[in-house]
């Protein structure tokens, strides 16, 4: 269904993303790895096309994206949602209005002059918050809640734009390992119970291992490996990261579970 | 999560009726408030047209005369404009001179004020709000006004409008430095206290470097805005392309050719010190990590 060749992009004389290929023929749930500059960002940006590509194609279902223009591209962007890391939501609104701005592509300027949505649109909201448990947050400003709940709301805006594919940049990153287990778990849902294609940056190893179907990884914008998690062993991951011998997976690991068990993997290290 | 959602069916209902409740009431209030602008509107450009003494409406279609009048003749003449062009040049040099002069002067003074009515920053805390009135009077006088003064004492020249348009200056840069000051970080400031600094170089180490941008980007907008002043004081006598233009301007047909040369000057003027400024501060902004 999502078929990106050789896609490239250059800044001044720098390449950040390096011909990238990818096909991705059924629904799933992908991760992308690498440290950070290794391209991962500015790849999920062209695909939602907030940036836009020196060099290649990216096809979707057929349909030619990456030459879009125009109201042609705002289409595009609306079935293609983006997650930040940083949640970009509007700060001072509350939190359904946040929610119904995934419906922005639909509405004319006037109506949203107007704050003017349907009755149904603002109970959809409401729902898809309270799919994501936090529906009791709906009057409040965004800006009110904590960090978790506030990648929630954007999750909800990204559910409300009705998306084919929802592109996630570091969805975890500004994230307590509670919260960040919670936003993980509501992606992988999304993509159990809508059938949705999920890419996400993510940059921990365990959590592309635990939630992702297919892990992709990156180094200095090419794809370095691309494969399922049982492949993605603790060698090829040092080749990805650029690491040495000392590199240990569970040292960084913001997994809650992860306390439990590296006893002997930390013993290893230090020994 | 499972018995989360059993249970919160009937709470989700309950969130949607009382965000309803909200939406419709924000929506009355938001409809109200258009009645008023609409009403405010149509009534004052009726209390305006019925107090005018041409009336609006009579008078629309002779709105274009003038400026067709002088772009006819500028376009009969238009060989003689790079020569009356050249002629008014001094004349337009001596209204820069007096805006610069005057940017100066004003944006020194309003800093001073500005960060004299400063809360947080003050020297004199309980001095603020005298400084704050000192701005808002220097602000609420028209340029103009003191320049009509200062010609019947001083005699016409371009020393009053320096004064007049100095004066406006401080008021305006010190009501938006302290806005800008107001949102300054004040740890360094702390930080330079905690070193035994005074006033003074409290301000100029802990708070300019800050909002260093920001104050040469209001006193470059500044300048401009007096460019434009300046030329207008020319009118009542203070020099400068102003008279000129008034001269040229109502001096009876057969002058809209220099009126024109001196729309065009100002015109450039404005544009060149407007892309200058904005290379300035954009240097100014992305310079400060090297």
């Amino acid at each position: 269904m999502l078929h990106i060749e050789g896609l490239t992009k250059r800044f001044g004389a720098k390449t950040a993303v390096d011909a990238a290929t990818i096909r991705v023929e059924a629904s799933s749930m992908i991760g992308i790895i690498g440290k950070s500059g290794a391209g991962k960002s500015t790849l999920l940006r062209m695909l939602n096309r907030l940036t836009s590509s020196s060099d290649g194609s990216i096809s979707f279902e057929g349909r030619e994206v990456s030459s879009l223009t125009g109201a042609d591209k705002r289409r595009w962007q609306s079935e293609c949602a983006m997650i930040f890391q940083q949640f970009n939501l509007v700060p001072r609104m509350d939190v359904v209005s946040n929610v119904l701005h995934g419906t922005l592509n639909k509405r004319s300027t006037l109506a949203t002059m107007f704050n003017l949505y349907p009755s149904e649109d603002i109970h959809k909201a409401i729902e898809i918050l309270d799919r994501l448990g936090i529906a009791e947050q709906a009057p409040k400003r965004a800006e009110a809640l904590s960090g978790g709940q506030q990648q929630r709301v954007a999750i909800a805006r990204a559910l409300m734009q009705d998306p084919k594919i929802i592109l996630a940049d570091e969805p975890i990153a500004s994230l307590d390992p509670m919260n960040a287990q919670i936003v993980m778990e509501a992606l992988r849902r999304i993509h159990d119970e809508d059938g949705r294609l999920v890419i996400c940056n993510l940059h921990t190893l365990d959590t592309a291992r635990r939630y992702c179907d297919r892990v992709i990884g990156m180094r200095d914008g090419r794809i370095v490996f691309d494969g399922t998690p049982e492949q993605l062993t603790t060698g090829v991951a040092r080749d990805i990261y650029g690491a040495g011998d000392e590199f240990s997976e569970s040292a960084t690991s913001t997994e809650i579970g992860a306390l439990d068990q590296p006893a002997e993997q930390t013993a290893k290290v230090f020994a | 999560m499972a018995d989360l959602t059993a249970g919160g069916s009937t709470g989700v209902a309950d969130v949607q009726s009382r965000y309803m409740e909200m939406v419709q009431r924000k929506r009355l209030y938001g409809g109200l408030t258009l009645l008023i602008f609409v009403v405010l509107m149509v009534s004052g450009f009726m209390v305006a047209d019925d107090r005018n003494a041409g009336g609006f409406w009579d008078g629309i279609d002779n709105m274009g005369d003038y400026p067709a009048a002088v772009l006819a003749e500028a376009w009969e003449k238009l060989a003689d404009l790079p020569g009356l062009m050249v002629k008014y040049f001094p004349a337009l040099i001596e209204t820069i001179n007096i805006a610069a002069v005057s940017t100066l002067t004003g944006v020194l003074a309003g800093f001073v004020l500005a960060m004299l009515g400063t809360r947080g920053l003050a020297r004199w805390p309980a001095l603020i709000p005298v400084f704050r009135r000192i701005t808002d009077v220097m602000r609420a006088v028209p340029e103009i006004v003191i320049a009509l003064m200062l010609i019947f004492v001083l005699g016409g020249g371009p020393v009053p409008a320096v004064i007049a348009i100095a004066i406006h200056t401080a008021g305006a840069i010190g009501k938006l430095f302290s806005e800008v000051a107001e949102n300054a970080d004040l740890k360094p400031v702390e930080g330079l206290q905690s070193i035994g600094a005074n006033w003074s170089q409290r301000i100029l180490l802990g708070v300019l470097p800050q909002v260093a941008p920001n104050f040469l980007s209001y006193a470059l907008l500044r300048f401009e805005i007096n460019i434009r002043a300046s030329a207008i004081l020319g009118f009542v006598g203070a020099g400068g392309i102003g008279y000129e233009l008034r001269n040229s301007m109502s001096w009876g047909p057969g002058r809209f050719d220099e009126a024109a040369a001196i729309f065009v000057l100002l015109f450039g003027t404005i544009v060149f010190f407007d892309q200058v400024s904005s290379r300035y501060r954009n240097r100014m902004t992305e310079g400060q990590g090297a």
